[in-house]
């Protein structure tokens, strides 16, 4: 797998998530810069990591979503071609118009930052497909803003499309309020584009890979990814 | 252009200098350097330079008697921070510092440009900070004030440190009524840098660029070093415009640009704009080279018009640093800072005149002799008061007024104790990818370093914030060095061996002798730990006239402590799992002076603190370390605030598992056997108690079996069995329902 990270400025898990896919892939993908114009060609996967775009100053991801490499995102994703947004880079992805809905303050109005559990919806994506359906993993979650938004129609379309990839839930599966604990709509921790090749998700799997810091809850999205482009 | 700065009129001279906070003494000597009157200028460069923040000039023939050697110690008190040598051609840079003052007038900005401040102190010497930790003092929820305190100093680090991508790995609380009107915010960062690639500040080269890096210089946070140099009175709101801003975002594209810089050869050297802004950065640079500078202010970058030089070498604005950069490298980098949309201007050069002359619209603003501006400074061997000594409590003759299993459920729910999860929750402490032990999760905070994996390794350093203001009080000399021992302690339990400290000293108004006896001797107490543990200071800040109202705080010396781990895979947690021996190391006086179960159960704060015994604790922490770094420890914890019965119920709640124990010892009362505060004691679980009772016997170091692991309760031999789950509900229900209604 040909993965590339985006570096805006502000952004600051660029290094996990290189981690991340190193550890799945065994070499470590390149950064590219937020001013670029064009991506590298032959490249399998776009990755728009967390952190403070542009100090998160206007709405999160707002700035970030009209740099000069988001033109050629958008141009990748339109082609077919894969983009993971985690966090800042969910944000980015509902700012560029790649994923629908947005992202608000989470409800307790307060950065929150601890581990959640989600409940993985469908395991027949490039992003899940080493997981199985209704398995729960733990990933951290880091964020001001990550109470997913949107109006009942969009909720339904999602729903409907299967486009919920992952839902807050407690370590048992069931989801519960108490286990929601940004607030969001539905219970939506990340959503997929209908070619199911655009992801966008609040918590940070990239963080969940390494026996020796925090276990590897979230190992299998990378494998999944890398698996299914050795696969073809 | 005139050949001397304009003077201001000697009556006004003399009034400015009172109101900055020169004494009639101290001035006098300003006269006597410039052989003039001083400009404005000039008279605010000396104020800040001489103000007790910049100067220590109170604090400074006491901190000489701090060891700061160590075959390890790359750089000792001095530099910017502290630098030492973790293996693999690595060094750690560490240092703590105090943002109190600003943190008790406006609490978000305070704490978050507190935040800001240490970490450009770390990495201006060429490391990419990779933790924060903080050590934090309130007074009590129910003054006037402390909740929004509370809120917006959590808010203000979680914040800064979020945004900059430095996760906040750790840290400690106390709650007291003498912080009422003085709380205490003290922020440490760690960070590392190839060992043989140390960015220091003195200034070469005549004639090499003086450049201005970072934000925008404003009006904001102008005498900033004088205020935090008095104490407050009613009018501290009035004092809020002397408090900075803080922009983390700019923070962190200057992190990313400075490293990229210091990967050339382009710098000769580099210090950050913290108190007193420009003019300690360049003073010191220009005085630590022994050369001298010239400033051309109207190349500052200005974020509002019409600035005076005055106000620009004063103003503390945040995210700027100032470097010397090597002849005809300045373009290049330019090209670098431009990259990440930060300012970039050349505002002067060194020069051999050994004289700071300071030009701004045509005219010299300032023109002062550097060597006397230090050697002249203020240095102060205040009276000293000694603190009377309390008395040592007889804990037979203390009754018991409700039992065991009460007490640790009050004590666990105390604000002294209970669970920090409310303020950790706020700040990202996985950012980074390397934290193997979060808050919570250990004594001290374990995080991978990124570097060593790199090169095949996977080296971690332990980090801690430690201080008992309590036992200080009672017990300066004797706090002093519990503090130290605690966090060398701390990192033991976790299996690292302990290297270095520093410290944050926060005291009150050193011209009261009794404020001055209570430094003496906690510097006599911190020194004597630190050579006994072989654990030297390397960096440190001090923070004096922490009073408000004539009313001081306990005096609290916090030790931040970083200690290494050749694997991370060795790192213990405290977590308790089932079906394990419970051992206790140390030995248990049962001693209850100055303890928590003495204020919280049995209402009384007083008697002598607990005396740390420096070779029983060095001989107990190496066996413990050795046990762990040798596999057979499954769970550590050592035992501090609340003694044994707090410190199982800590291990309990962490892992949600019970234990059974065993009948306590003849001879001491139940209360004093389970809450005592005696040193140098750890718990272990281990697979194999009996072999671990046979190998501290060998080793000299007392030892028992406590118990066994299992269960959801701590079953008591003599009584009731306390739940675990309800434990928890009453550790952790204390802050959130504080602090639900702010």
């Amino acid at each position: 797998m040909k993965a590339a990270i985006i570096l805006f400025p502000g952004t600051n898990r660029e290094r996990d998530m290189a981690l991340a896919l190193q550890r799945a892939t065994g070499h470590r993908p390149p950064l590219l810069w937020h001013r670029d114009t064009e991506l590298p060609s032959g490249l399998d996967l776009v990755v728009l990591p967390g952190g403070f775009s542009y100090g998160d100053y206007l709405r999160c991801g707002a700035m970030a979503a009209q740099s000069p490499i988001m033109q050629a995102v958008k141009e990748f994703a339109a082609k077919g071609g894969h983009v993971l947004g985690v966090c800042n880079g969910f944000q980015m992805l509902v700012e560029a118009g790649l994923l629908p809905g947005a992202l608000l303050r989470n409800a307790s109005l307060r950065f929150l930052s601890m581990d959640c559990h989600m409940r993985v919806e469908r395991a027949d994506t490039p992003y899940t497909s080493r997981f199985q359906r209704g398995q729960v993993f733990r990933a951290t979650m880091a964020h001001g803003d990550g109470n997913y938004f949107a109006d009942a129609a969009t909720l339904d379309r999602l729903e409907g499309d299967g486009l919920v990839a992952l839902r807050y839930a407690t370590p048992s599966g069931e989801v519960t309020e108490a286990a929601n604990r940004n607030g969001s709509a539905r219970s939506i921790a990340g959503i997929l584009s209908p070619n199911l090749r655009v992801l966008g998700l609040m918590p940070h799997p990239e963080n969940q890979v390494d026996p020796e810091i925090d276990g590897t809850d979230g190992l299998p999205l990378f494998e999944s990814l890398a698996g299914s482009f050795a696969a073809a | 252009m005139t050949q001397t700065p304009a003077p201001l009129l000697p009556e006004r001279a003399a009034q400015l200098a009172a109101e900055f906070g020169l004494k009639p003494d101290e001035y006098d000597r300003v006269l006597a350097i410039l052989g003039r009157s001083p400009s404005l200028t000039e008279l605010g460069v000396f104020s800040v330079m001489w103000s007790e923040h910049c100067s220590y000039k109170s604090s400074r023939v006491w901190l000489r008697g701090l060891p700061t050697k160590a075959p390890w110690v790359i750089h000792g008190p001095g530099e910017n921070a502290g630098v030492i040598d973790i293996g693999d051609g690595l060094a750690a840079i560490f240092k703590m510092e105090s943002h109190n003052h600003p943190s008790f007038i406006e609490p978000y900005q305070g704490a978050a440009t507190g935040v800001g401040g240490i970490l450009r102190d770390v990495f201006t010497m060429g490391a990419r900070p990779i933790a924060n930790l903080n050590a934090l003092r309130f007074g009590m929820p129910e003054a006037p004030r402390m909740k929004r305190v509370i809120d917006g100093v959590v808010r203000g680090i979680g914040g800064y440190g979020n945004c900059v991508g430095v996760p906040t790995v750790g840290g400690e609380v106390n709650f007291h009524p003498a912080y009422n009107g003085n709380p205490l915010v003290n922020a440490m960062t760690v960070g590392i840098a190839p060992k043989d690639r140390i960015f220091l500040s003195a200034a070469a080269g005549i004639g090499n660029p003086v450049v201005y890096v970072g934000s925008k210089t404003g009006r904001d946070g102008i005498h900033g070093a004088t205020m935090a140099s008095a104490e407050f009175s009613s009018d501290s709101e009035e004092k809020r415009p002397t408090v900075q801003i803080g922009d983390p975002f700019v923070e962190k594209l200057l992190i990313e640009a400075c490293l990229e810089l210091m990967a050339t050869d382009m710098i000769v050297a580099i210090q950050d704009m913290g108190a007193a802004g420009l003019t300690s950065s360049s003073v010191e640079m220009a005085g630590k080279g022994g050369v001298g500078i010239e400033l051309v202010l109207d190349n500052v970058p200005q974020r509002e018009a019409g600035m005076s030089a005055y106000e620009m070498m004063l103003s503390e604005s945040q995210e700027r640093m100032l470097m010397i950069l090597k002849p005809g490298r300045e373009a290049e980098a330019e090209a670098i800072f431009r990259k990440w949309e930060l300012d970039f201007a050349v505002i002067g050069h060194l020069t051999d005149t050994g004289r700071i002359t300071i030009r701004h619209q045509g005219k010299l603003e300032a023109d002062i002799p550097l060597a006397p501006l230090e050697s002249e400074a203020p240095l102060y061997r205040r009276p000293t008061a000694e603190t009377p000594k309390q008395k040592v409590l007889d804990a037979a003759a203390i009754t018991d007024p409700v039992g065991p299993a009460a007490a640790l459920e009050t004590l666990v729910g105390s604000l002294d104790l209970c669970s920090r999860r409310w303020i950790w929750d706020q700040y990202d402490s996985m950012v980074g990818g390397q934290t193997a032990r979060r808050p919570g999760a250990a004594d001290a905070a374990v995080v991978r370093v990124e570097e060593s994996l790199e090169k095949g390794g996977a080296r971690a350093l332990a980090m801690t914030t430690d201080c008992t203001p309590r036992y200080c009080a009672a017990d300066p000399e004797e706090g002093g060095k519990q503090a130290v021992a605690e966090a060398w302690r701390n990192l033991t339990a976790v299996g690292a061996r302990p290297l270095a400290i520093t410290d944050n000293m926060n005291f009150g108004n050193p011209e009261k002798p009794e404020i001055m006896g209570q430094f003496a001797a906690a510097v006599r107490g911190m020194a004597a730990a630190c050579t006994a543990l072989d654990f030297p200071v390397v960096s440190g800040n001090v923070s004096l006239y922490n009073e408000t109202e004539g009313r001081a705080i306990l005096p609290t010396p916090a030790i931040g402590g970083v200690g290494v781990l050749e694997q991370v895979g060795q790192a213990v947690g405290l977590s308790l799992t089932p079906g394990l021996d419970l051992v206790l190391i140390g030995e248990t006086r049962g001693w209850l002076g100055q303890s928590l179960w003495l204020r919280e159960i049995a209402g009384r704060e007083e008697g002598a603190p607990p005396p740390v015994d420096l070779a029983a604790e060095r001989r107990n922490g190496d066996f413990v370390r050795a046990r762990i770094l040798a596999g057979e420890v499954r769970a550590c914890h050592d035992l501090s605030d609340g003694g044994l019965l707090v410190g199982l119920a800590e291990m309990a709640m962490a892992g949600g598992c019970g234990a059974t124990l065993l009948p306590i010892p003849a001879g001491l009362p139940a209360h004093a056997f389970w809450f005592g505060e005696d040193q140098g004691r750890y718990v272990l679980a281990v697979a194999d108690g009996a072999a671990l009772l046979a190998a501290a016997a060998a080793a000299g170091v007392p030892a028992m079996k406590l118990g066994r692991s299992g269960g959801e309760a701590l079953a008591l031999a003599e009584g009731p069995s306390i739940s675990v789950a309800s434990l928890r509900a009453a550790h952790e229900a204390t802050l959130p329902a504080l602090m639900a209604e702010s």
